[in-house]
C-alpha cells in the first residue's frame, strides 16, 4: 500500500469519524434553528457559522459527510450487486442471455442519466418524508448505475468460464453454482473491490449535482449536495458556504487515489 | 445488397430501438413514481372541489403508461410534441427556442474542452513533468461537483460560457493521454522521431492518423456529457437552454416535457455515437 493510499483512507477514516461527532457532543444538531444567530459569521460557537435559518454549518456538515459517505457506500454496493448477478449471468451463460443483457446495458449506458434522475426523482409526493427522499435518490443511483460495472463482471466472467481451473472444476462433477460461487466469485474479487471504490465518487458527486438542482434529500436532512443549494444564489453566499464543496472535493479525490484506477493516474 | 447500406440500416434500427425503449423507460419510471398524481397546484387554498377534480382529471389521460407513450409518440411523428404543462407553451416551440442556446454553450465548451485536453495530454507525452501537472489538474477538477465548479467560476466572475470546457476537460484529458503515450510507443513512430522528423509532422501524418478512430469515438461520447454538464450550468447562470428546461420541468413534473426532451437527448447523442462510429469504421476501412 502506497502512502497516498494510505493518506487518503486516512482522511476519509477521520471525516467519517468526525460525522459521528454527534454522539460525543449531542449539542450538534443538523435541524435546530437559531433564530438569534441567524445567517451569522464563522465565530468559537459556530465555526462556520449558521445559514440563513440560523441552523450550524458546521454540524450540519458533519451530518451530511456521514449520511453521504454512507449511503453513496450502500448505492455502490447495490449497483453492484445488480452488476455481478446481470454481468455473471451474461458473462458465464452466454448465448441468447448475453445478447439480451448486453442490449440492455448497452441501453442503459447509451440513455442521458441525469435527465432519467431528474426526471423520476421530481416525481416524489410533495409530503415525502426527508428519509424517503434520501433513500429514493440513492436507490435511483443504484438502479441506474449497474450497467457500466455489469459489463466489466461480464467481461471478467468470461474469461474465468473457459479457464483451465474451471474445467478441471467442471470435470470434477461440481454443480455451476457451486463453481460460481466458490471458483469464479473469489476471482471476481479484484474487479468488484475495484468498481466499488470507483462507482462510491461518482454517486456522491451525480448526488452532489441532484441536490444543487434541489432534488435531493428533502428538509431539513442534510446531504452534501442538499447543502449545495446553499449556493444557488451564489452572490448572496458567504465563503464558509462553500466548506461542504470542499468536502466533497476531497473526499471524492481521496476515493480516486484509494481506487485503482487513481493510483494509475497519478 | 451493398455492405454499406446494410450497415446503415443497422445503424438506424439500433438508433431508433434505443430512443424508443429510452422514451419508455423514462414514462414507465416518471409514472411509476409515487407522487405522479400530486401536483402544485392543488396545494392552492382558493381552490374549490371542481376546480381540484379538473386539475386531478389533467393526469388520468397519462394513467396508462403505454397508451400515454403511444400517443406521444406518434404525435411527435406528426410534428406535434405535445403542451407543456407547467409552461402552457407547445413544446416543440419551447425545444426550438432553446436549443441554440445549448447548442452554443455545448459547441463552447467542447471546443474548450478539446483543446485544453489535448494540449495538456500533448505536453504530459512530450515533457514528463507535464504528465504530474495535467494528472493533478484533473484529478481535482474530476473531484469537483459540476455545480460547485460552476457557482466558482460565476463567483469569480470567470467566463460562464466556458464551464463545460473546464467540467470535460478531466473527462478528456486521461483518455487522450493514454491515447497519445500509446501512439507515440509505435515502432514507426519512435522511427520517424529517431530520423529527426519534426514533432509537427509527426503529429500531423503519424500520431493523429493512428487515434483517429479513438478521437472520433471520444468526441461523440463528450456531446453527451456536455448535455449531462448543461443542466447545472443553465440553471445557475439561468441561461434558457434545454438544461434548464429539464430542470424547470423535472421541477414543475411536467411529463410530456420529460418524455420529449429524454427522447431529444437520446437520439442526439446516439446520433453523434453513430456519426463518430462510421467515421471512425470509415477511416479503419480506408487505412486497411
Amino acid at each position: 500500500m502506497t502512502v497516498r493510499r494510505i493518506v487518503a483512507g486516512a482522511f476519509l477514516a477521520v471525516l467519517l469519524a468526525a460525522s459521528f461527532g454527534s454522539l460525543v457532543f449531542p449539542r450538534l444538531s443538523y435541524s435546530v434553528q437559531n433564530r438569534e444567530f441567524l445567517d451569522a459569521a464563522p465565530s468559537a460557537h459556530f465555526p462556520l457559522g449558521t445559514d440563513e435559518l440560523g441552523r450550524d454549518r458546521l454540524a450540519r456538515l458533519l451530518y451530511a459527510s456521514r449520511f453521504s459517505l454512507l449511503f453513496a457506500a450502500a448505492a455502490s454496493l447495490g449497483s453492484l450487486v445488480l452488476a455481478a448477478l446481470l454481468g455473471g449471468l451474461a458473462g458465464y451463460w452466454g448465448g441468447w442471455v448475453d445478447r439480451c443483457l448486453v442490449r440492455a446495458i448497452d441501453l442503459m449506458l447509451s440513455l442521458p442519466w441525469l435527465f432519467l434522475l431528474l426526471a423520476a426523482r421530481a416525481l416524489l409526493p410533495l409530503n415525502a418524508s426527508p428519509v424517503t427522499s434520501l433513500l429514493v435518490t440513492y436507490a435511483l443511483l443504484a438502479l441506474l448505475g449497474w450497467a457500466s460495472p455489469a459489463r466489466v463482471v461480464r467481461a471478467g466472467v468470461r474469461s474465468f468460464r473457459d479457464s483451465e481451473f474451471v474445467l478441471q472444476a467442471r470435470a470434477e462433477g461440481l454443480s455451476e453454482a457451486r463453481i460460481l460461487w466458490r471458483q469464479v466469485l473469489p476471482n471476481l474479487r479484484p474487479i468488484l473491490l475495484a468498481q466499488f471504490w470507483t462507482a462510491i465518487p461518482v454517486f456522491i458527486l451525480t448526488e452532489a449535482n441532484l441536490g444543487f438542482l434541489g432534488l435531493s434529500a428533502g428538509e431539513p436532512f442534510p446531504t452534501w449536495g442538499s447543502l449545495l443549494r446553499e449556493l444557488q444564489s451564489p452572490l448572496f453566499v458567504r465563503p464558509e458556504a462553500f466548506a461542504p464543496v470542499a468536502a466533497i472535493t476531497l473526499s471524492v479525490c481521496c476515493f480516486r487515489l484509494m481506487s485503482p484506477k487513481g493510483r494509475l493516474h497519478i | 445488397m451493398p455492405v454499406w447500406f446494410i450497415r446503415i440500416a443497422r445503424h438506424a434500427a439500433a438508433l431508433a430501438v434505443t430512443v424508443i425503449l429510452g422514451g419508455i423507460l423514462t414514462a414507465a419510471l416518471v409514472r411509476n413514481s409515487p407522487g405522479f398524481t400530486a401536483d402544485e397546484r392543488l396545494l392552492d387554498p382558493r381552490l374549490d372541489a371542481q376546480s381540484r377534480a379538473l386539475i386531478q382529471s389533467e393526469h388520468a389521460a397519462d394513467r396508462d403508461v403505454f397508451r400515454f407513450y403511444i400517443r406521444h409518440v406518434g404525435a411527435m411523428l406528426r410534428g406535434d410534441w405535445g403542451v407543456s404543462q407547467s409552461l402552457d407553451a407547445p413544446i416543440r416551440d419551447l425545444v426550438r427556442s432553446r436549443l441554440p442556446v445549448t447548442a452554443e454553450i455545448m459547441a463552447i465548451g467542447l471546443v474548450g474542452g478539446w483543446i485544453l485536453a489535448f494540449g495538456f495530454a500533448l505536453a504530459a507525452v512530450c515533457f514528463r513533468g507535464w504528465s504530474r501537472v495535467g494528472g493533478s489538474l484533473s484529478v481535482v477538477l474530476l473531484s469537483v461537483p459540476s455545480a460547485a465548479l460552476a457557482v466558482l467560476i460565476f463567483t469569480t466572475r470567470g467566463p460562464t460560457r466556458a464551464i463545460i470546457a473546464l467540467i470535460l476537460f478531466p473527462r478528456l484529458f486521461d483518455y487522450l493521454r493514454n491515447l497519445l503515450t500509446d501512439a507515440y510507443a509505435r515502432p514507426h513512430i519512435v522511427t520517424a522521431r529517431a530520423k529527426g522528423v519534426g514533432p509537427a509532422r509527426i503529429l500531423a501524418f503519424h500520431v493523429l492518423p493512428v487515434c483517429a478512430p479513438q478521437l472520433l469515438a471520444l468526441a461523440g461520447v463528450s456531446a453527451s456529457m456536455a448535455f449531462g454538464a448543461a443542466i447545472p450550468v443553465e440553471t445557475l447562470c439561468d441561461l434558457p437552454g434545454i438544461g434548464q428546461l429539464a430542470w424547470k420541468a423535472a421541477v414543475a413534473r411536467d411529463l410530456p416535457v420529460l418524455v420529449s426532451l429524454t427522447m431529444l437527448i437520446t437520439l442526439l447523442t446516439q446520433a453523434c455515437n453513430v456519426v463518430s462510429d462510421w467515421a471512425g469504421s470509415g477511416l479503419k476501412g480506408a487505412r486497411a
